[in-house]
């Protein structure tokens, strides 16, 4: 069998990028979280707040730490296996994450040692601005690891002298509408991915009826939030929907499951794509409301996917149902937080164990809504891996053999297997237990050893706490 | 500004700060190869305590050297990790797994024999795949039309594996040196015994080395030639090996062992860029050839180059300073 060197280099990417996504996904709404519970704390002065609040530092540092290890190799992606992508638009592309690591790097260096380790060492004030200082870090990563991506869906500011792409906007890369809704996407997909898993958690332990306290703090505002954001969420996913009608008419006809145009067009809600013979088996449409979600009236004919030369059509399965199960998970939030506010208002959100087991089975929906939204955006841009300016074929380092990726993929496999799983097991064994007793100021440790954090003293450290003169 | 002033800014700051790392990184990964060398576990508990404050901040910089690459060469990043495709999957295997051994091998005393062993053979690798690249360019790489143009395996041959090994004996004797400077009583004494052999076998490796460069009429060579006054970094290495050398004998300080380590390779990479300049890619690669367009040199170096990277110092310096002074012996939980 004669293996694709592209091809396994898109699984490989697709691979170490699926795993990586998570924590960032998580972190960026636990560090708004932390900040919102700490300035809780603050407000009312309950002790409450801060025993949730010292609890989810630490599952903040071990996800943390996790995003940290798995990012690296990232960086190093995009040079190993594309590096005609990385010379090419290596002048856009450079800078932009360059600023991420450096921005990471500012964030590190900085506050973060003081949420992770200066507690009793700054004024109540200091801590609670640094909290919102690590909540605004991860997410100024996200604005650049954002910008990066949606300069490659849709990109601006740039000319082509010579034959080589180079910026002549930075402020349109950066300031670009299609980049700040898709970065505003992202934001709120990380916010309601920790608002579901607080609330799962708190449901968790009313399941298992401990950690009443903490936990019902963790149910109500886990399911406030979610209420709060979901509706914000749904309509920032339409505008998102709209840029790419305007300016990616091959991954919307994919994500509509439209094959043929039609005029007034139908609204495609489930449906067998059969890409053989480019129709659709066991549809489920609804007439003429494509037309209306599309373009806002009942009779204007919307395209195909036929209309594009087969050569530029992306796969069509997997922009097609990871939109499909995005958006099941974006119902499955908005049913779990606005039913959770209906049984509150009742008074019966802590005793019905039929909602917490809806509530606590619901805590991967935010990361299946993370990854497949990302299948949806990546695949569906595909052939091109900068839209309409580079196809991801070409873009291919022209040294890789089959040989060497499958070689390296295998590596990951087996790295990220061992690696995550025990760091997974870890994290699991922190939810578990729950809150308990608040943990020692840990001597010795630093903001950039989050994993210490977790831990005890003793281990913190190395088993040996270290002489400071 | 400039175009060609900033690329030399953006060149002369990554030539720093793999410095930096080579200095930094480098005692850390030795420290993790000595480890391997000992099956005491007050002594590896010890280690680990040497450098665990510190290691990932030595390892940012690595990542600062990745990110500026990127940003303001970006085809040196495309040439060079294409060139050693393998040699960098094994670099961040290691790193991943040497990384979380710090935390890992005290959760658990069952499995602490694969953190253990994944923390040795991760420095140990780490170390040889980079003297072995560095072996390898050295020896020049071939490039066509702004891209990786030889084979997956160009970095195995006599001269890069020897360099890799030179180097894992070199990033020991930073280790050894470190853990004189940090340690006190049987884990110095230990360290002290080691440093001697270390050097030996580091000064062995440089004259193999240069040996082998001569035989093979390797360019570099050439460079020597035309500019002896490259001359001069070599003689400070071979000073501060001497005066390494007398204070192993005496143990008078225990400073001085990491200090002449460090001059040693600061000498060393002086010696290599001095013959490489102005080439980032011996010699087809220029500096002025590699650099991205002069808007996205001033974009990075508004922010990056003049704000966050004093930061960088700073906060390194800061670091360096809280932990400063040597490592207690005894366990104290007070």
């Amino acid at each position: 069998m004669d293996l694709d060197p592209v091809l396994l280099s898109r699984i490989q990417f697709a691979f170490v990028i699926t795993f990586h996504i998570i924590f960032p996904a998580f972190t960026i709404g636990l560090a708004a979280w932390l900040a919102v519970i700490e300035g809780m704390s603050l407000a009312t002065g309950k002790a409450i707040y801060r025993r949730v609040f010292d609890f989810w530092l630490k599952v903040f540092a071990v996800s943390f730490g996790m995003g940290v290890v798995s990012g690296i190799v990232m960086a190093f992606q995009f040079g190993t296996n594309w590096s005609v992508l990385a010379e090419r638009t290596g002048s856009i592309q450079g800078p932009l994450l360059g600023y991420e690591a450096f921005t990471a790097f500012l964030l590190e260096a900085t506050f973060f040692g003081v949420v992770m380790f200066g507690r009793n060492r700054v004024p109540p004030w200091f801590y609670l601005l640094s909290c919102c200082m690590v909540a605004l870090g991860t997410t100024a990563s996200s604005f650049w690891i954002l910008a990066n991506n949606s300069w490659m869906q849709v990109p601006v500011g740039y000319e082509i002298v010579d034959g080589e792409i180079i910026p002549s906007d930075w402020l349109e890369i950066i300031g670009g509408y299609v980049f700040h809704i898709r970065w505003l996407h992202m934001l709120l997909a990380a916010y309601l991915t920790t608002a579901m898993c607080v609330a799962a958690t708190g449901a968790w332990y009313h399941l298992r009826q401990v950690h009443l306290a903490e936990g019902r703090v963790m149910l109500h505002w886990g399911l406030a939030l979610g209420a709060l954001l979901i509706p914000f969420q749904l309509f920032v996913g339409h505008l998102n929907g709209e840029y790419t009608e305007a300016h990616q008419p091959s991954k919307f006809t994919a994500i509509e499951g439209r094959w043929q145009t039609e005029r007034p067009a139908r609204l495609i809600l489930f449906a067998w794509p059969d890409t053989e013979n480019e129709r659709n088996h066991f549809e489920i449409a609804i007439p003429v409301i494509g037309s209306f979600v599309d373009d806002g009236n009942f009779t204007s004919e919307e395209p195909g996917i036929v209309t594009i030369p087969k050569d530029e059509r992306p796969p069509f399965l997997v922009p097609f149902f990871g939109f499909r199960i995005m958006v099941a998970m974006g119902l499955v939030m908005l049913a779990i937080s606005w039913g959770g506010i209906l049984l509150r208002l009742s008074g019966r959100l802590e005793t019905s164990r039929r909602f917490l087991w809806c509530t606590f089975l619901s805590f991967p929906s935010g990361f299946i809504a993370v990854v497949s939204g990302w299948y949806v955006a990546e695949v569906g841009r595909q052939p091109w891996v900068v839209y309409g300016l580079l196809r991801t074929t070409d873009a291919h380092t022209p040294s890789l053999t089959a040989a060497d990726v499958l070689t390296s993929l295998i590596g990951y496999v087996f790295v990220y297997t061992i690696v995550f799983s025990f760091g997974l097991y870890y994290l699991y064994r922190l939810l578990r237990d729950g809150p308990t007793e608040p943990g020692a100021d840990i001597y010795g440790a630093t903001g950039k050893r989050p994993l210490a954090a977790a831990g005890s003293a003793e281990t913190a450290t190395g088993s040996l706490p270290r002489a400071k003169e | 500004m400039d175009a060609s002033w900033l690329a030399n800014y953006w060149a002369v700051l990554i030539a720093f700060s793999i410095l930096v790392y080579v200095l930094l990184d480098g005692f850390d990964l030795g420290v993790g190869i000595l480890f391997g060398t000992t099956s005491d576990e007050a002594f590896r508990g010890r280690m680990m305590s040497a450098i665990a404050p510190v290691w990932d901040g030595n390892e940012t910089w690595l990542i600062l050297v990745g990110a500026s690459l990127f940003g303001a060469f970006p085809m040196i990043y495309a040439i060079f990790l294409p060139a050693f495709y393998l040699p960098v999957a094994l670099l961040l295997f290691a790193l991943i797994f040497r990384g979380v051994a710090f935390e890992f091998r005290y959760r658990t005393e069952r499995m602490r024999w694969l953190w253990d062993w994944g923390f040795f053979l991760g420095s140990v690798v780490a170390a040889f795949v980079q003297g072995a690249a560095i072996g390898t360019m050295v020896q020049e790489l071939p490039v066509v039309d702004g891209q990786y143009a030889g084979g997956s395996y160009e970095w195995v041959n006599a001269f890069s594996i020897l360099c890799g090994v030179g180097l894992v004996f070199g990033y020991a004797l930073l280790g050894a040196s470190w853990l004189i400077l940090k340690t006190t009583g049987s884990l110095r004494d230990w360290a002290y015994e080691r440093v001697g052999w270390l050097l030996i076998g580091v000064a062995a490796f440089l004259v193999i080395a240069f040996v082998f460069a001569l035989f093979e009429h390797l360019r570099v060579m050439d460079r020597w030639l035309e500019s002896p006054w490259l001359a001069v970094f070599p003689t400070i290495g071979a000073v501060a090996a001497f005066v390494l050398y007398r204070g192993w004998r005496h143990r008078s300080s225990d400073r001085l062992p990491y200090a002449m380590s460090a001059i040693i390779f600061i000498a060393a990479f002086l010696t290599l860029a001095g013959s490489f300049w102005p080439y980032m890619i011996p010699f087809s690669v220029t500096i002025q050839d590699a650099a991205a367009p002069q808007q996205s040199l001033s974009f990075m170096f508004y922010g990056a180059g003049i704000v966050v990277f004093p930061v960088v110092v700073i906060y390194t310096i800061v670091v360096y300073w809280v932990f400063r002074g040597k490592v207690r012996e005894h366990p104290d939980y007070s």
